[in-house]
């Protein structure tokens, strides 16, 4: 199944991929002891003449036994999550290169600060559904929307945030590979919501570079 | 001491009522027994409606924008020449939502099977408040009506999802539908009224008006899992209720509770929302595990194991369901410690499932099991329910779910939980079909629909966490307008051939469900050799439920019991051990 995830191109997708993985397996291992045992009870504890149920009301060991592994198991793998969760969505390492995104029906505007590094002043460019970055550089972004929830969602960066009308939110990646990524919306966002893309382009510096005077030169 | 006094004035009413009229019995009836027939009767209608909307889905997501076949007469702008636009499809997943969860599963579930077996299985002669009752079936019906209205208004019925995230729903320009969302929420206005008239009668009967000696120990599972769900509707729905009036408010009146623009919170929607919402999973799924624990109980024909784990376990996932709404909101722009705080209670509340499955592997084990069409059904709702309880484990996880959430993984999970009931709705419609209309209905078709419903269900269901894990987005109108989701669209064709098949399958139901109504071999009171009280009357039972009202010895499990030469023993048979009086 996990063959179908989509490459990734993440810093810290990796540890994403690495705990799905790891529910997978021992959900999936779960899933086959329960089907197992099923059929084999179907199979051995089927109707015959003669043959009379046990009769049991049960057995308070094996109930503890069977509340106190799975409880363990969950909460090892929910601690095991925190510093992965924490790490994405609560600390987002620093950074020089920032950028915002707005949200509507039914594109992304992506703002660069231009030049001079600051929001709201006259070297700001803003891009529709295109958004360049370099590769190897933590990328900040503010999201925000201005009418209804959309969701910012990179498959193959691992990254999914919804941007809600009134908030300003913040995200980050670090890209390690250079490429055309697609960035669709994931939440239901009205009749466009279906075909709501942009497109990441993870450039090498020089190429970012380039890009960046192209656009500079336009505005 | 009430219990006392409602069971003696239980006992002064006098067996045989008058006799009354067509219009009193099956219309304007107030006999609980009519009542569960007529929100089930409603419920099955609406399953038609409900999976005709999912099949033109799957249409759309298999071969998209081409003609449906067989729909070029319907009018623009709903379908353009049978070709199904985008808005109409968030119309279709929209309304395919809410009439699944509110109009089929808690009509026939609850409403349904939970109005007819209450009294019967507690020992009542019916409801505690019978014109409450028949109230809450006609509002039901308005509910309904009015639900189905919005598909005629101009703009169209609902286009914004069964959650209805504010704005989206909350302002019309959004997404172009009017009326048709308004008419969304009043429908599900009225219907939390009726479902609250409902919640009220099972709680007060269920407390009140048990035969003697039917302690709440010896009370069915079932009927523990429809007092745990009528406790949960008391306590949820007047919060969507509420939410719902504030959101109907924002689009008439020019209030913003979800509007920032004038200082509300989008997100506040959401959380009103889930707090109503999660529990409303449980709300829908608790009733099949009541009724999947007695079917497998008397298959088995072996006592269910860990009586009182079942009830404790019910019992716990319907407190926890209060604190683990967040994980419906981990990349909502929710504080990301409160995601970590609710994935915590989430893990949590996945041990009462994990305790209930594996008492219903130990029930099987040593059983004398035999495979009827119920306990066929019923082990199809285990397989899903595991399915769907595993795969909830993955997405509980708050990193794993960046990824997965809002797509087809989701998707998957949710109807392996949610769709997955309609095995315990079909086990309840074959067990007690012969209960409600007196009549068997046919067994090897009754196994062939099984069968086939289960591969089809597998086929639809599973492929569904392929597309989920290669990011396929739910909601999405046309898969093939995104570069990544290209070479999933064999998989889309396979699951939509299924889903077909899956619709085509159950006309052998519907077929053998006409024959046995009408046409199958009348039983006796008893075909199941089943413990419980409802098995001790004739079937269908008369107005009134029992000639003399019976008094109960022990549980309803005691199957292959060493006390009794057969393999069980009914709740009320009194043994020469037993007491003379409770």
């Amino acid at each position: 199944m996990l063959r179908w995830l989509p490459e990734n191109v993440s810093t810290f997708g990796a540890e994403i991929d690495s705990l799905l993985y790891l529910t997978y397996y021992i959900t999936g291992a779960v899933f086959i002891l329960v089907t197992v045992l099923m059929v084999l009870f179907l199979v051995m504890f089927r109707h015959r003449e003669g043959r009379r149920a046990v009769y049991s009301h049960g057995n308070t060991t094996l109930e503890i036994i069977w509340t106190v592994i799975p409880a363990i198991i969950l909460l090892v793998l929910a601690f095991m999550s925190v510093s992965t969760w924490t790490k994405v969505k609560a600390n987002a390492p620093p950074s020089d290169f920032n950028l915002q995104v707005t949200a509507k029906q039914f594109n992304w505007e992506i703002l660069y600060p231009g030049p001079d590094g600051k929001f709201g002043t006259p070297d700001d460019f803003k891009v529709d559904n295109e958004m360049h970055v370099p590769v190897n550089k933590v990328v900040r972004i503010i999201l925000k929307s201005k009418d209804v929830i959309h969701s910012f969602f990179l498959p193959n960066l691992r990254l999914k945030q919804d941007a809600v009308p009134g908030m300003e939110i913040l995200v980050w990646f670090e890209a390690t590979k250079t490429g055309k990524y697609e960035l669709p919306c994931a939440e239901l966002c009205g009749f466009g919501h279906s075909g709501m893309l942009g497109w990441l382009y993870v450039d090498t510096p020089e190429d970012y570079e380039k890009w960046v005077k192209e656009n500079l030169s336009q505005s | 001491m009430s219990d006392v006094r409602l069971a003696e004035a239980a006992h002064a009413v006098p067996a045989h009522h008058e006799e009354i009229g067509f219009w009193r019995t099956y219309v304007f009836s107030t006999d609980h027994k009519m009542i569960g027939r007529q929100f089930y009767f409603l419920g099955l209608v609406m399953l038609i409606i409900g999976g005709f909307l999912a099949m033109m889905m799957r249409w759309q997501l298999a071969w998209p924008e081409t003609a449906v076949p067989g729909l070029s007469w319907v009018s623009e702008p709903t379908l353009y020449e049978g070709i199904i636009p985008p808005q109409t499809y968030n119309m279709l997943f929209t309304m395919h939502a809410t009439i699944m969860i509110f109009f089929v599963i808690m009509p026939i579930m609850v409403g349904g099977f939970g109005n007819f077996l209450i009294p019967l299985m507690i020992g009542a002669r019916d409801m505690a408040f019978p014109l409450l009752n028949m109230l809450s079936f006609w509002l039901g019906l308005v509910a309904g009506v009015v639900m189905l209205a919005s598909f005629f208004v101009a703009g169209g019925a609902a286009a914004s999802g069964w959650t209805a995230y504010a704005p989206l729903s909350a302002k019309a320009v959004f997404t172009g539908v009017d009326w048709g969302q308004n008419l969304w929420i009043i429908s599900l206005i009225i219907l939390g009224l009726s479902s609250l008239m409902g919640a009220i009668n099972y709680i007060t009967t269920i407390v009140n008006m048990r035969a003697p000696g039917m302690t709440y120990f010896r009370m069915p599972l079932v009927i523990w899992s429809l007092f745990v769900t009528a406790i949960l509707l008391l306590l949820a729905l007047p919060v969507l209720t509420a939410a719902l009036a504030m959101l109907l408010f924002d689009r008439t009146l020019g209030t913003s509770f979800f509007l920032p623009e004038g200082g509300g919170k989008p997100l506040l929607w959401q959380h009103l929302f889930w707090f109503f919402g999660h529990p409303e999973v449980y709300i829908l799924v608790l009733p099949a595990m009541g009724v999947t624990s007695d079917i497998l109980s008397v298959f088995s024909r072996k006592p269910i194991f860990g009586y009182r784990a079942m009830a404790f376990s019910m019992i716990s996932i319907a407190f926890l369901s209060w604190i683990v709404w967040g994980h419906h909101m981990f990349i909502s722009g929710m504080n990301p410690y409160l995601g970590t705080a609710f994935m915590m209670t989430t893990m949590i509340i996945a041990i009462p499932s994990a305790i209930k499955t594996f008492n219903w592997l130990g029930t099987l084990w040593g059983g004398s099991i035999r495979f009827t069409t119920p306990m066929l059904f019923a082990l199809g709702f285990v397989s899903a329910f595991v399915i769907g309880g595993l795969s909830g484990i993955v997405m509980a996880s708050t990193p794993v779910d960046i990824f997965i959430h809002d797509t087809y993984y989701i998707v998957a999970h949710f109807h392996y939980v949610v769709a997955g009931i309609i095995f315990a709705m079909f086990a309840a419609i074959y067990f007690w079909f012969p209960k409600m209309f007196g009549r068997m209905m046919n067994e090897t078709w009754g196994k062939i629909h099984f069968f086939l419903t289960f591969i089809f269900f597998n086929a639809v269901f599973f492929p569904m966490h392929f597309l989920g894990i290669a990011g396929h987005m739910r909601r999405i109108y046309n898969p093939l307008q995104y570069e990544f989701l290209q070479s999933l669209q064999p998989i889309n064709v396979f699951i939509t051939v299924s889903a077909f098949l899956l619709a085509l399958s159950q006309i052998i139901f519907v077929v053998n469900f006409f024959y046995g109504l009408f046409a199958a071999k009348k039983v006796g009171n008893n075909p199941w050799q089943a413990n419980t009280l409802d098995w001790s009357v004739p079937s269908p039972p008369s107005h009134g439920n029992f000639d003399a009202l019976p008094t109960v010895f022990r549980g309803p499990y005691e199957y292959s019991s060493p006390e009794v030469t057969e393999d069980f023993l009914p709740q009320d048979r009194r043994l020469a051990t037993d007491p003379t009086t409770v």
